[in-house]
């Protein structure tokens, strides 16, 4: 599109209020971080970050962001075709379920998982006597993870699904391809980016993700703390620099997210343009 | 093509619905019913009681005033952001362009004590605000207001940028021609068009408010009656394993989403039905 001229003083004013903006409430706090976590010098940034509980709650935070992205790319691409190849009654219905959790606030999610789990539940008997621990352990904190990600990955695809039609899969279909030659030949390069993109975001949240998972945790150390909740904890300790020297590792981990944002949308871009 | 409808040729259907109602049950249905089934236990007096107590008042509306404003802020400064970035061209549109999903992508406990540490009174930017204004911002409402302006920065934003990129210039040229004045064009031709994406902006960064925790715990000093927000006090039930009165103030606060959400959804129908009748 051709942008139009514009009278030089509007424009820059608005440009010069934006890149203020940003620069105060998303540069600053980012820069905040950095110098407050090396303030203290190097050795002891390095200290805090090979500690052995931080290395154990990043170990954590990476295991729960690993069963989100596994959990959530099976569910995306079943959830995708399903719903873009096929008709059925209900399919309103199950996409709102899909998008629900998005809309619920991180807290709320942790409690419905306490109420399901929970020793007021009557699943805690059962589960108990197998020996099952769900709440302030491990695989809370992996559902809670995978509950607040779980719309990121199919709500990629599906547009991009819906986009192509379903043409092409027929085609196959008449030909004998089996499900799995259609999906791997005529399927999948159509929403390999999406698919990598959703990921990127499914990843990005659940590494951060707090309320939540601050809900299901048992809040042990070296054992169900995450790297935000380890954060919080060595922030409310009043050890700064370690907190802040913890979160410069998230703060890193955003900033690769944010790149990756950027080439994947051009590369998706650049993708489409060609089919066209 | 009437028969497809109902038998499509394309294998695959049980299998991939069957995954899709498995993992939707396991992780999203299941939970969302115990959650209706432990509610239909409370008593409404007993729920009653529990979300009029005046401490709970107050925290929704702690939660509703700051959650208004900042989306209020989101509304104009999305705006202009995504004016910008459509309408102008100038050295760094990319890095601005890119840096406004930073809110996603940085975990909200990190922004939280980044944001508490800048405006506390020795802070960089709170020093200056309590120097020269007297105002002090971390443990105020202001504070959390704060918090939840970067939360919501990306989501007005967002949803104006497409919606003005595909506007058609043909109008505000006639409009031009027609001799209206800078002004005139963007309220009567520019501001309609982009006005649903606006409101479905501010609603999306309103209910994102209202329910944040991470960044605003650390920011807001969790005072009763001042700046206690509804998720804090669902947080502290939990903890005194309080699970009723918990999963009252939940309830309370899931339907304040739902109407937010409804009401946008209600106002999107009505525009786009005047739109698709006008053409």
């Amino acid at each position: 599109m051709k942008v139009r001229r514009d009278e030089g003083a509007i424009k820059w004013i608005l440009i010069t209020l934006c890149a203020v903006f940003l620069a105060v409430f998303l540069i600053l706090p980012l820069i905040y971080i950095v110098v407050t976590s090396l303030r203290a010098g190097f050795q002891s940034y390095w200290k805090s970050i090979t500690d052995e509980y931080a290395l154990k709650a990043a170990v954590l935070t990476l295991e729960a962001t690993a069963w989100a992205v596994v959990i959530n790319t099976v569910f995306g691409v079943c959830a995708a075709w399903a719903l873009t190849k096929f008709q059925f009654r209900g399919k309103k219905t199950v996409s709102t379920f899909i998008d629900l959790p998005v809309t619920v606030s991180p807290i709320i999610a942790g409690l419905i998982f306490v109420l399901t789990f929970g020793r007021q539940s009557f699943l805690f008997p059962i589960l108990d006597r197998l020996g099952i621990q769900i709440i302030f352990a491990v695989p809370g904190i992996v559902l809670a993870t995978v509950f607040v990600t779980f719309p990121f990955i199919s709500r990629e695809i599906i547009p991009a699904l819906t986009a192509q039609g379903t043409d092409e899969e027929e085609a196959a279909a008449q030909m004998g391809a089996s499900m799995f030659t259609i999906f791997r030949k005529v399927t999948f390069p159509h929403i390999k980016w999406a698919l990598l993109y959703g990921v990127v975001l499914c990843a990005a949240r659940a590494m951060g993700e707090f309320g939540a998972v601050s809900v299901l945790s048992g809040h042990l150390r070296g054992k169900t703390n995450t790297l935000p909740l380890y954060i919080e904890l060595l922030y409310q300790g009043y050890d700064f620099t370690g907190a802040f020297a913890a979160s410069s590792i998230l703060v890193v981990m955003s900033v690769v997210i944010l790149a990756l944002r950027v080439w994947l949308e051009k590369k998706g871009v650049k993708d489409l343009d060609v089919r066209k | 093509m009437k028969l497809r409808k109902t038998k499509s040729i394309i294998p695959g259907f049980g299998l991939t619905f069957g995954v899709t109602i498995t993992i939707l049950s396991l992780i999203v249905l299941i939970p969302l019913c115990s959650l209706v089934v432990y509610s239909a236990k409370l008593s409404p007096a007993e729920f009653w009681h529990t979300i009029t107590r005046e401490r709970v008042l107050s925290s929704y509306c702690v939660s509703i005033g700051t959650s208004l404003s900042a989306a209020l802020v989101n509304v104009f400064m999305g705006l202009a952001l995504a004016w910008v970035l459509v309408r102008y061209e100038f050295p760094g549109k990319r890095f601005l362009d890119g840096i406004i999903e930073l809110p996603f992508a940085l975990p909200t406990a990190v922004a939280g004590i980044s944001l508490t540490h800048l405006t506390t009174t020795n802070g960089w930017v709170g020093k200056i605000a309590y120097d020269l204004f007297g105002v002090k911002l971390a443990y105020t409402p202001l504070g959390i207001t704060i918090a939840l302006i970067f939360i919501g920065i990306p989501f007005v934003a967002r949803s104006v940028q497409p919606v003005l990129e595909k506007f058609d210039i043909q109008y505000e040229e006639a409009a031009v021609i027609l001799g209206a004045s800078r002004l005139r064009i963007f309220w009567t031709v520019i501001f309609p068009e982009i006005l649903p994406a606006l409101i479905s902006g501010f609603t999306l960064a309103f209910a994102r408010g209202v329910g944040e925790y991470g960044s605003v715990v650390f920011i807001s000093g969790n005072i009763p009656y001042e700046t206690e927000i509804a998720p804090l006090l669902i947080m502290s039930k939990l903890q005194e394993f309080d699970y009723a009165s918990a999963t009252s103030i939940a309830l309370a606060l899931l339907l304040l989403a739902f109407v937010i959400l409804s009401v946008n959804a209600i106002f999107q129908s009505i525009v786009s039905k005047r739109i698709s009748g006008m053409a």
